[in-house]
């Protein structure tokens, strides 16, 4: 332990903690806008300064570290006027057009400008235009950037993408696509881990409510919404609910309050997914000489691009089972659409999202194999929100409902989908039923949760032993890739979500400056699958309905036409 | 009432006068990778703060240039705003009254010239050239890109034997650096923008001469797996043994081919003991030897009819030619061929296998002002010559020797006689006996230096017993020319990345590819050869950082003068061929790494981790 002094108070903090850390765990709060724990603590913002008796000069408290007996002052007049001043600077250059920005009230910049009671503006505006491909998912406003380098620093570290780099020189530095090129002809994999990182509304996902709110107001379509496994552990984040009260089914009775006809949950398409994923894997395994392995997922959109990109020699070993949102758009506006004895077209399906990818996914060309398009558009949690405070609904007060039927039940299997290890722990589930007709205990194959980034395991399954692998963070997903394709690391089956914690943290879920809420989502899936009685997607009767009234089987005909594709022919952009 | 009146600097004079010694200082520190159109325009801002006003060319002139490039930089330009410019810069420089205008218009003309590329990506793509990358500057101008900051940081720390490996990641030869580099990495030392650059030879210096002996390997490393592949090096000079040392360490193996009795090169047979003592040169090469699977033949003469290049080529997997730069000049005059006129190569060589020559008695004249002049020069004062002249074309000033080793040298006793053009040797009995020198005058700058020209004065004789050429070495290339390979003014023509053109496996660098340069270059030249030789043959083994970089704690950093290295008294020290310099003492090492501003860490330093952690 080193002891110090924070204004004037004998604290006594582990080694190697940064006087920001320190101050916090002794509850004092530090301003800073470019920090960014283990990711960056570059002192670029030169907010966190503070001063320390002996020294002419502040230093930036998010990346020194308290050495023994230091007087650390984190409010002095000197600190007090460099904080105001730095805070003025960065504002100068800043679009503060607040009441239009999407990230006004859980903005950083805001609220230390605020905190900090500036109220006046001395300095010349200088604010850079704002140039961008607006059809793109991922939208960056150069004149809201504050140059924190936190979006380069994440799609470098965490990601490895090198997306975002610095751009120009000398005063004019700014950040920009790496080589000065158009986003769409570099690998953004548009996971959106630079938008839920950045501090200010610079990175943004592009907003689709508009295109619903105008389907709504025509009013010639029959409106339906469905829920992806991860949106209901976080949707009530920035609506001021509890865990308690943001449940799955006020959840879907805050939908209904929107307009909705039909609230259906994409978990009943994650275990359909299972059925084809866990019934293709087990046909490969039984036609192993023939076949290459490791099997990959394909549930995740920002992965698959990724692959494309990057290790195109091992797209062909993906899954050709579509992910849950498109296997449901295809049978919503087939299946569904007989059911209500309608044409597809008269459906408009809004797929609720906690991704970013999944709005580039739903524009791939051949995602229209029910005639129409199969999703009409999604939107991230971030969306959702907006869209229910902009109808003005006081979702605390909603009576909690169920969500529809037949599309609205899952089973345990299909809610995990949206933590790391959940897709493998459900298709697991399954294929050991299909394997040896029986069911596996649900809790067998739990080791493969993990949130660390990487996890391996082997299991037999009636004396065939398996290897999986699972992985996410495409940093991890990189080096997993690698050793697959040197030989170094043989699989049968791997998991691959492009977000770190996979979905639960995934770009398009809310955001809240310096919390890593991903893990703390995907124990609320998991905690949901416990409780059920219904943990095989096998056995989830809507998934039985819907293979004997209009599939058949998994793997079959129609199946193959509604619920499977081939990504090698997905175009990475239009 | 008084007439006249005494000029006193006023305190707002004496602040201005500050604030240019500041610009002074921060120009000379200027990071090495900013746009240079910024500059450009940054510099006529400057120039048009100092017009009187009165001229148009310059008092409007200036402006709209600055305007017009800054147009360029913010991606308002295009081609036709560099042709604006150009008309712009050429009225100026033409029509201005004075040198205010017309050398701020010959600025952006020789901007124009010299980074016309950055120019046209502005005008064309709107960005630069080529992006800077923020590099820490010390690192960036040192040919070989060693860790500085990293080892500065371990010597403040007392880390003397890791310091030694965090240098030999990037150069395999710190001891030698230590004494003989001519530091190019102190020419941009941030530090300058506070007061001057840090001594980083001296800490180099400080921590070799603490850390003991350091094997290549600590317990339990070891060069990587044998990789079976054969690659021969010609020349065991630095940078034959830098490519040895790295390619060892990747596991392949390595045999040298040196054409004389010991290895080191230049580092021998240029450089004196006692700039660079031979105990010193022998244990480090000695040590390098140790990095891998690495043979040394030595007497062998490569290229020629007994052991032809191609010979070689088919014996090995690949070849690494870096034979230096060794052969004499001659100035081509009259009575060079008498008895006492020698080429520094030949006395340097002499001396480098231990047969010193006798001078007592005698009068030596070096021709020459460069490094080796000033080394031939200071060798013969401590060859006991009675008295040592060195004289020289141009101005003491336009030496191209450190100014150090000039200021060394006439401490010690050598005369030096500026502007003295060598006309004959004066020979009776076939032995030298004086050297005539036509008088010169300092006339234009040609190619950024001031040109000598022939004075109306008569000729001077200069008493001669021996006179020692030193105006530069050539390359010992005809044979390799014969074996197919591309040679330009004797150089040996390579790529960036040292591969010789049409010759698969063969790669060359060094002097005997960039002409006589300095030591880094040729040990950078090997690491460079290391690493695309390891490509050539398949691999990509990595060199990693060794050792952990301790992070800066803040503290105060005063303006400070730069220690500077000690020497021993000149009455003892011209006696013998022992080590001129002495060391930092340790409160001197502490205060100057101190000073060190971790660039690494500091600015943007920790953006990108601040080092290089593998090549």
């Amino acid at each position: 332990m080193v002891n110090a002094t924070i204004n004037g108070k004998a604290v006594q903090v582990p080694e190697n903690t940064t006087i920001l850390e320190a101050a916090k765990l002794n509850h004092i709060t530090i301003p800073h806008l470019c920090y960014l724990k283990k990711v960056n603590e570059i002192g670029a913002c030169r907010v966190c300064v503070v001063e320390i008796e002996g020294l002419d000069r502040l230093v930036s408290s998010c990346n020194t570290i308290v050495q023994e007996g230091m007087k650390i002052i984190t409010n002095s007049p000197k600190v007090r006027q460099a904080r105001r001043v730095n805070v003025e600077l960065i504002l100068s250059q800043h679009n503060a057009r607040c009441a239009e920005c999407v990230r006004s009230g859980n903005c950083e910049l805001q609220t230390t400008a605020n905190d900090l009671g500036i109220n006046t503006f001395p300095y010349h505006e200088d604010i850079p235009a704002f140039e961008w491909n607006e059809k793109f998912p991922l939208i960056r406003n150069d004149s809201k950037c504050i140059k924190c380098m936190r979006c380069v620093q994440v799609c470098d570290k965490i990601q490895q993408m090198n997306v975002w780099d610095i751009a120009k020189s000398g005063s004019r530095t700014t950040v920009g696509v790496t080589g000065g090129k158009d986003i769409t002809e570099v690998n953004c994999t548009v996971c959106g881990q630079c938008i839920t990182h950045c501090p200010v509304g610079a990175l943004t996902v592009r907003d689709d409510t508009q295109k619903v709110r105008d389907a709504f107001a025509r009013g010639d379509k029959i409106m339906i919404a469905s829920v992806a496994p991860a949106v209901r552990t976080s949707w009530g984040e920035k609506l001021g609910l509890t865990h308690e009260e943001a449940s799955q089914n006020r959840l879907a009775a805050a939908l209904r309050a929107v307009g909705f006809d039909y609230v259906f949950d994409t978990d009943f398409s994650a275990d359909l997914t299972i059925m084809e994923e866990a019934s293709e894997f087990v046909a490969k395994l039984k036609n192993a000489k023939n076949e290459k392995f490791p099997m990959f997922t394909s549930c995740c959109p920002g992965w698959v691009r990724f692959i494309k990109m990057e290790f195109p020699d091992l797209v062909p070993q993906l899954s050709s089972a579509k992910s849950p949102q498109q296997m449901f758009g295809a049978i919503i506006k087939t299946w569904y659409a007989q059911i209500l004895g309608v044409e597809a077209d008269k459906i408009y399906h809004v797929s609720f999202m906690p991704c970013t990818a999944k709005k580039y996914e739903c524009d791939v060309d051949c995602m229209n194999s029910s005639g129409a398009r199969d999703i009409d558009v999604v939107l991230t949690v971030r969306e959702l929100d907006r869209l229910i405070k902009s109808e003005g609904i006081d979702v605390k007060s909603l009576e909690e409902c169920e969500f529809d039927a037949p599309l609205g039940t899952a089973s345990g299997a299909g809610h995990i989908f949206g933590t790391t290890g959940g897709v493998m722990e459900a298709a697991l589930r399954t294929a050991y039923k299909l394997v040896t007709g029986e069911n596996p205990d649900p809790n067998a194959f739990r080791c493969v949760r993990d949130y660390d980034g990487f996890k391996e395991a082997t299991f037999e399954i009636a004396g065939t032993k398996l290897r999986i692998a699972v992985a996410h963070g495409l940093g991890n997903i990189r080096k997993l890739c690698e050793d697959i394709q040197s030989g170094k690391a043989q699989y049968d089956f791997v998991e691959m979500m492009a977000c770190p914690t996979g979905c639960a943290g995934g770009g398009g879920q809310p955001i809240s400056e310096g919390e890593e809420l991903g893990e703390g989502r995907g124990r609320i899936l998991l905690d949901l699958d416990k409780k059920m009685n219904l943990r095989f997607s096998h056995e989830n009767p809507s998934i039985i309905q819907c293979y004997k009234e209009y599939l058949g089987e998994p793997l079959g005909e129609k199946s193959h036409h509604l619920l499977h594709t081939d990504q090698s022919k997905w175009e990475l952009w239009k | 009432m008084s007439r006249l009146s005494i000029m006193n600097e006023t305190k707002a004079q004496a602040a201005v006068e500050s604030l240019h010694k500041d610009l002074e200082r921060r120009v000379t520190g200027a990071p090495p990778d900013v746009c240079p159109l910024d500059i450009a325009s940054s510099y006529l801002k400057v120039c048009a703060a100092q017009t009187c006003g009165k001229c148009v060319p310059c008092r409007v002139g200036l402006p709209q240039m600055e305007r017009l490039i800054d147009d360029l930089i913010d991606g308002r330009g295009d081609m036709n705003t560099v042709a604006e410019i150009q008309k712009t810069a050429e009225t100026v420089s033409a029509s201005a009254d004075c040198a205010i205008g017309y050398e701020a218009a010959n600025m952006v003309l020789n901007g124009l010239k010299g980074f016309r590329d950055d120019y046209e990506a502005h005008a064309k793509k709107h960005h630069c050239a080529a992006e800077g990358f923020r590099a820490v500057p010390c690192v960036t101008l040192c040919p070989a890109h060693v860790d500085i900051p990293g080892y500065i940081a371990l010597v403040n720390a007392g880390r003397y034997a890791d310091a030694v490996r965090l240098i030999r990641k990037d150069n395999p030869f710190p001891s030698v650096c230590a004494m003989v580099c001519e530091h190019p990495c102190e020419n941009k030392c941030r530090r300058r923008m506070v007061d001057d650059a840090i001594n980083i030879r001296g800490l180099k210096l400080y921590a070799i001469d603490n850390a003991g002996h350091v094997p290549v390997y600590r317990e339990g490393e070891k060069a990587a797996p044998a990789t079976g592949k054969k690659v021969a090096i010609i020349g065991g000079g630095p940078s034959g043994i830098t490519a040895a040392y790295y390619l060892g360490m990747m596991g392949h193996s390595v045999e040298i081919f040196e054409q004389r009795k010991r290895l080191g090169g230049m580092l021998r047979y240029g450089i004196p003991s006692y700039r660079l003592p031979r105990e010193v040169l022998h244990e480090e090469i000695e040590t390098l030897l140790t990095a891998g699977d690495i043979k040394v033949h030595k007497e062998v003469s490569i290229g020629g009819a007994d052991y032809p290049l191609k010979k070689l080529r088919d014996e090995f997997d690949a070849v690494y030619i870096a034979i230096g730069a060794h052969t004499d000049k001659s100035l081509k005059i009259p009575g060079e061929d008498a008895e006492g006129v020698m080429s520094a190569v030949e006395l340097l060589r002499r001396i480098g296998d231990d047969d010193y020559p006798d001078f007592r008695g005698k009068k030596v004249v070096v021709v020459g002002g460069g490094n080796v002049a000033m080394d031939c020069a200071r060798s013969s004062l401590r060859l006991n010559a009675d008295k040592v002249t060195l004289a020289y074309r141009r101005r003491k000033d336009d030496m191209t020797a450190l100014a150090e080793e000039v200021e060394a040298t006439e401490v010690e006793g050598c005369e030096i006689l500026e502007l003295a053009a060598p006309l004959k040797v004066e020979v009776e009995d076939g032995k030298a006996k004086a050297l005539w020198v036509k008088q010169q005058m300092i006339s234009n700058i040609k190619g950024g230096r001031p040109a000598p020209k022939d004075a109306t004065a008569e000729p001077i004789r200069i008493e001669a017993d021996i006179v020692v050429v030193a105006i530069g070495q050539g390359i010992d290339s005809y044979n390799f020319e014969q074996s197919g390979i591309a040679v330009k003014w004797g150089c040996i023509q390579a790529l960036a990345s040292e591969e010789v053109e049409n010759m698969p496996g063969v790669f060359s660098g060094g002097d005997c590819v960039s002409g006589p340069a300095t030591v880094i270059r040729a040990i950078a030249a090997g690491k460079v050869a290391a690493a695309n030789i390891d490509e050539y043959l398949g691999f990509h083994h990595p060199i990693t950082l060794p050792v952990e970089i301790p992070d800066p704690v803040p503290h105060n950093r005063p303006a400070c003068g730069r220690v500077k290295m000690r020497e021993r008294p000149i009455d003892q020290r011209i006696h013998d061929f022992k080590l001129v310099e002495k060391g930092m003492t340790q409160e001197e090492m502490e205060q100057e790494s101190n000073r060190c501003l971790r660039c690494d860490y500091y600015g943007f330093g920790k953006f990108r981790e601040g080092r290089e952690v593998k090549w």
